[in-house]
């Protein structure tokens, strides 16, 4: 157990400066589409909402991962689907 | 057999995540982080579904319902893309709240996992952040959407009352550590986080709203982390920690863009007490009509346009690129002054931009622009104010003094487009509009473009 604490905040610290460095070089023309697409990525948090939904331990905590995965999943949709749309605007000149 | 599949699923999928926001870095791989995105989407869901023992009736319901509701929110305006980013995170919040508080009542009853001390803080973690990133997400889009007054909203002890919530659901939070038995106290921290989420952002102003979306960007971010935490799972920390880095950088960007701290976006209440200074003043302010404007434009070498959320709110993008058009045909050169905090969300802009088929390359950022602009002919002020405002370099009782600007005031002559004289936000004069070399042309952005667009085309007929 507390191995497993430690090697989750081993990934935490190591996730977040990837982050930063990853980040800090998008181009800053696509900080909406960076924050649409972040917020479709964060929305991983379907991968718990399913576990709690399937698992079906009690009717309340199957009604409560069943509203987390609508939630999640409409993050993921609208999230990746806008930034697409976003980002086939953005044109160079001259090109069609 | 079946948990190595998931792990490794689990695995590609922070992997593609990482890919997936590294090709943002330039247009022209941007697309393709998307895909990754999916592809790792798509491996963490399948991954998860391999989980033995999982009833599939709720979580279809679920991911359809989902879908009903995502595709929809994906096709709104691009002037409504803040909005629709807010509710987002109002969504992420709301699924790390409701898992948590689904877990927490699972390891109460006997049913889940034993609530241990670092459970049970990871746990209050997680609903303290989703509850207060779905109120407050709410909120933001509310007022976003001016459901809500966008004005900021301020009362006497504010600041004391909210913190003083805050503070009482993270003590709850460490007496649940140690007695996590007690249920009450797991519903008093997720009452106070909600109730924290709404007073955080009622005294928040419209212009203060690119910092406040990026600062809930990272909370639904962490808010993933702990979920994480919870569930033992290094995806979830991974791609949490991915959103929460990346919201925590774009506040970054919009503070500095205001010269302001967190402390005093979140707590200033930006705007609210603005005296009158120096009134009774008559200064008079030259005004012009899109004849004049024509005029000037067009026996410019060079144009910057400043775009601001006045464009946003006039839907006026696409008479913009017209008159881009009209000048670049005449051989001027055209270039657009994006201030990072132009609009309500980073990046509203150039978006707008964009879609209204500029070339992006013609989408020039603050610093970049202001060394050209002491040469530039004609600054055309589309709907922005604070950003040209020049007090802010030099007007030390300024509410603005300090903030980067664009130097429109440097060129040779300026062409501002406004409704009326009224100060905008946080009622700041701008002294750009009583400059000897501005002409100010009264009206709505879209019309008098569309005007100033009428005479350019007409006089390519000919009379001279």
């Amino acid at each position: 157990m507390h191995a497993d604490l430690w090697s989750m905040a081993f990934v935490f610290v190591l996730a977040t400066f990837v982050g930063f460095q990853v980040i800090q070089n998008v181009s800053r023309l696509l900080h909406t589409p960076l924050m649409s697409l972040t917020n479709a990525i964060s929305a991983i948090a379907v991968v718990g909402s399913i576990l709690i939904a399937g698992e079906q331990r009690t009717t309340f905590s199957t009604v409560l991962g069943t509203i987390a995965v609508a939630a999640s999943m409409t993050n993921i949709v609208s999230g990746f689907m806008i930034t697409d749309r976003m980002l086939k605007m953005f044109r160079e000149r001259g090109r069609k | 057999m079946a948990e190595h599949l998931t792990q490794a699923s689990y695995l590609i999928a922070a992997t593609l995540f990482i890919l997936s926001l590294r090709w943002l870095n330039h247009p022209s791989t941007a697309r393709r982080g998307v895909a990754a995105g999916v592809a790792g989407m798509a491996a963490a869901i399948i991954g998860t579904l391999l989980h033995p023992g999982l009833g599939y009736g709720p979580i279809v319901v679920a991911m359809i319902v989902g879908t009903i509701i995502g595709v929809p929110l994906s096709r709104v305006p691009l002037t409504a893309v803040p909005q629709r980013t807010a509710l987002s995170h109002a969504f992420g919040g709301l699924a790390a709240a409701l898992v948590g508080t689904a877990e927490y009542f699972l390891g109460v009853s006997g049913n889940g996992e034993a609530l241990t001390p670092f459970r049970t803080g990871a746990l209050s973690a997680e609903v303290i952040l989703g509850g207060l990133t779905f109120t407050g997400s709410l909120m933001a889009a509310g007022k976003l959407q001016e459901m809500i007054p966008t004005r900021p909203i301020t009362y006497k002890g504010q600041n004391i009352i909210n913190l003083s919530l805050f503070a009482i659901a993270v003590i709850a939070a460490v007496y649940l550590v140690a007695r996590p038995d007690q249920w009450w106290l797991f519903v008093l921290i997720l009452l106070l986080s909600l109730a924290f989420g709404v007073l955080l952002i009622i005294p928040i102003g419209g212009a203060d709203m690119p910092t406040v979306i990026s600062l809930l960007n990272s909370y639904a971010g962490l808010s993933a982390v702990a979920m994480g935490f919870v569930l033992e799972n290094k995806v979830l920390i991974v791609a949490g920690a991915l959103d929460g880095s990346s919201g925590l950088i774009l506040s970054i960007i919009m503070c500095r863009a205001m010269n302001r701290s967190f402390t005093n976006v979140l707590f200033g209440a930006f705007g609210q007490v603005q005296a009158a200074g120096a009134a009774g003043e008559a200064k008079t302010a030259k005004s012009g009509t899109p004849r004049d404007a024509a005029d000037l434009l067009e026996n410019a070498g060079s144009v910057v346009v400043v775009p601001g959320y006045g464009m946003a709110v006039a839907q006026a993008q696409h008479r913009v690129r017209e008159i881009y058009d009209q000048l670049t045909k005449r051989g001027v050169d055209v270039k657009f002054a994006i201030h990072p905090v132009a609009g309500r969300m980073p990046g509203h802009m150039n978006v707008l931009l964009a879609e209204a088929e500029l070339p992006y390359d013609a989408l020039v950022e603050m610093d970049d622009i202001n060394h050209d602009l002491p040469q530039t002919d004609v600054v055309l002020v589309v709907g922005a104010n604070d950003v040209v405002n020049p007090a802010a370099r030099h007007d030390k009782s300024s509410p603005i003094f300090g903030m980067p600007i664009i130097d429109a005031d440097k060129a040779k002559a300026c062409i501002a487009i406004k409704r009326s004289m009224n100060p905008g936000f946080a009622g700041i004069e701008n002294e750009l509009y009583y400059a000897d070399n501005t002409l100010m042309v009264f009206g709505d952005a879209k019309g008098v473009l569309g005007d100033v667009v009428k005479e350019l085309s007409g006089e390519s007929g000919g009379i001279h």
